[in-house]
């Protein structure tokens, strides 16, 4: 499963908070994030917390991956994060799903869908900056 | 003092449920008396044959390709068009009790409002709209939900836990650990999705239905307006009504349905003659509906297990006609019987064994598609009563509310209301009805198009992973009902088949816009 959007602002800017890993509830859908070294907790409104193993955090590549983990519904994991440099003052998140079950993914996939929109919609409309 | 409108859906019925339709197992007298009463129609068809396209199109009186859920997990947006925020700018009180489905069930961030009032135990999610003022999820002011069990954070499930935590494990678990939809055997014949549940009457998700309803009609005023949205999940697999009822119907006394070839090289006789997923179905080969159990393998369906599931679902649909009766008696009772209308429908048909196959997919034939539709005016009207032959289509039902009403059809709608007689039909255009299946599911991709017409129901079919885009299906539903005989390619009615495809052409709107996303499988 695969999203990504394309926002009107520069790579380093939106990776100020995309990188950011403890501050992910501020633009997908959970409700909470709590970091402990290479370890995140991720709390759904639901009252749902995923366990979260950080394998990869890239400032140069402003890339970052994550494996949920310690959860018996779901048997692989890996997401990936990229800010890509579109090279006109712009820049694509692409949020990338592989995991089994796969149904899971088309979730994770929504919740993803609406979290870049809002990150669009921050920079964008709001004009955050990080 | 205007009329009130009490909208009945059920959740995947067949048109034969009824027995104002023909059907001869499952008494129905409430539905049939409604009938006697009413406008019955006999060629009524969804939209689409799964539940959000299908009951989006409802809510918002258009075609799938306009309000844009094509399939089964693209969330209808919450800005969309819906006929209940007319009705209640117009000053009627507006309830849905029991199944909504226009948005994923499969929602663990609860992203839809749907599925966070059933979790906050809240019956409205109000929001702004455009003009400033506020307004209530879809135009409900009260909403209370329910699905098929005690699961999800849908009303009926927390009150089950709340209240009566030993029923909770009684229903039939539809998703096993891996998200899988169950193929678990039970019943005394090892039919999926069937299962012995020794639920009381009292506490199972009809009679829930029907108890909430009466609940909220017992909040409004005497000369309040109201519409009013019963939706039961019923007879959508799984098949586990109550085990105290189970001795309406005797499964081992059913006789099989006509649609059920019982003779296996008949049965795929017949399907081989269809596009070819129809027996990629059929063999487990190809399925390309997540609600369709991926590990269950049609070609195993015995004639005992279709005789099972058959008597379950009669066994529900007699349930559900007396929760209905128990509703209209007690709005009888608050003297609203002269100026109610009661229109009752479902979103989509069953296979319930037709072809050898159980519950649905992107097979356009009259299991799946014709659907009992009634609409009993207010007798205060004086409209009488007729059975209307002429196509529909559930599109119409929005605009049908509106004229209930008293407004004027809302622009957003694509069809006129539903007819009153056949000349009403002819004078509002009703002369077709169109039907558009799209899925992508794991790389598993099938589009159909579907005219029906003239007694005539034309499917043509999209490029895809197993269809080259010449493929389809053509049946005269008249000479053939069980449409077991594809005149797709039968040279002496191509000229009509092509006639049909253009008028398909003709009248199904283009898409709106981008294809939006599928945010999960259900």
């Amino acid at each position: 499963m695969r999203r990504h959007v394309r926002i009107a602002r520069d790579a380093d800017t939106v990776w100020g908070l995309v990188g950011a890993l403890e501050r992910q509830h501020e633009w997908f859908p959970t409700a909470s994030t709590r970091m402990e070294g290479t370890t995140r907790w991720v709390t759904l409104d639901s009252g749902l917390t995923f366990e979260e193993r950080i394998v990869t955090h890239d400032h140069a590549l402003r890339r970052y991956q994550y494996r949920i983990v310690g959860n018996p519904g779901i048997s692989e994991h890996l997401s990936t994060v990229d800010v890509l440099d579109d090279g006109d003052g712009g820049c694509t998140v692409v949020y990338s799903i592989d995991m089994v079950p796969d149904v899971l993914a088309m979730v994770i996939g929504g919740a993803a869908g609406e979290g870049l929109a809002t990150l669009k919609h921050r920079f964008e409309t709001e004009g955050a900056g990080r | 003092m205007g009329r009130k409108i009490l909208f009945v859906t059920t959740d995947q019925q067949r048109y034969d449920a009824l027995g104002c339709n023909g059907g001869t197992v499952a008494r129905t007298p409430v539905l049939d008396g409604l009938a006697a009463a009413g406008v019955r129609y006999t060629r009524a068809h969804p939209q689409n044959v799964v539940c959000m396209p299908s009951r989006s199109t409802m809510v918002t009186g258009q075609h799938v390709a306009t309000h844009g859920v094509w399939m089964n997990g693209v969330p209808l947006p919450a800005d969309a068009p819906s006929i209940a925020d007319d009705l209640r700018r117009a000053g009627y009180r507006t309830a849905l009790v029991g199944k909504a489905h226009f948005e994923p069930f499969l929602d663990p961030f609860l992203r839809f409002a749907e599925n966070r009032m059933g979790s906050r135990n809240e019956h409205a999610e109000w929001g702004t709209a455009p003009d400033g003022t506020a307004v209530p999820h879809r135009g409900f002011e009260h909403m209370e939900s329910a699905t098929h069990g005690a699961v999800g954070p849908f009303h009926y499930a927390q009150w089950l836990r709340a209240h009566h935590p030993e029923d909770v494990g009684r229903f039939f678990q539809v998703l096993d650990r891996a998200l899988e939809v169950s193929a678990l055997p039970g019943g005394d014949t090892g039919a999926p999705q069937v299962k012995r549940n020794e639920i009381a009457r009292e506490r199972y998700h009809t009679d829930w239905v029907a108890d909430r309803t009466i609940a909220w009609m017992d909040s409004l005023g005497a000369h309040e307006d109201w519409f009013c949205w019963m939706s039961f999940p019923d007879p959508h697999h799984p098949w586990d009504p109550p085990a105290g009822e189970l001795g309406r119907v005797d499964w081992r006394t059913l006789d099989l349905p006509a649609g059920y070839p019982e003779d296996r090289a008949e049965r795929e006789r017949i399907l081989d003659a269809k596009p070819r997923h129809w027996r990629g179905w059929y063999d487990g080969s190809f399925v390309s509906n997540y609600e369709a159990p991926a590990q269950w393998v049609p070609a195993t369906l015995t004639a005992d297990q279709v005789r099972e599931v058959n008597a379950m679902a009669h066994i529900e649909n007699e349930l559900v006609d007396e929760a209905i009766g128990r509703v209209l008696a007690h709005a009888a009772s608050r003297g609203w019987a002269e100026d109610l209308d009661v229109v009752y429908t479902t979103d989509h048909g069953e296979m319930q064994g037709d072809f050898g196959l159980l519950f649905k997919g992107p097979y356009h034939v009259d299991a799946l598609m014709r659907l009992p539709l009634l609409w009993r005016p207010a007798p205060s009207a004086g409209v009488a009563s007729a059975v209307v032959d002429a196509p529909v289509g559930l599109v119409a039902l929005a605009a049908t509310f509106a004229e209930i009403a008293g407004l004027a059809r809302p622009a957003y709608t694509e069809s006129p209301r539903l007819p009153i007689s056949a000349d009403d039909a002819r004078t509002l255009g009703h002369e077709r009805v169109l039907t558009e299946w799209d899925s992508v599911l794991f790389g598993k991709v099938v589009g159909l198009r579907t005219i029906h017409r003239d007694g005539w129901t034309c499917t043509a079919y999209l490029p895809g992973t197993v269809h080259d885009g010449t493929e389809g299906e053509l049946y005269d539903t008249v000479e053939d009902p069980l449409q077991r005989h594809n005149r797709w390619d039968d040279p002496s009615v191509r000229a009509h088949r092509d006639a049909l495809l253009d008028d398909l052409r003709a009248h199904l709107p283009a898409e709106a816009g981008p294809r939006r996303p599928c945010d999960a499988p259900v």
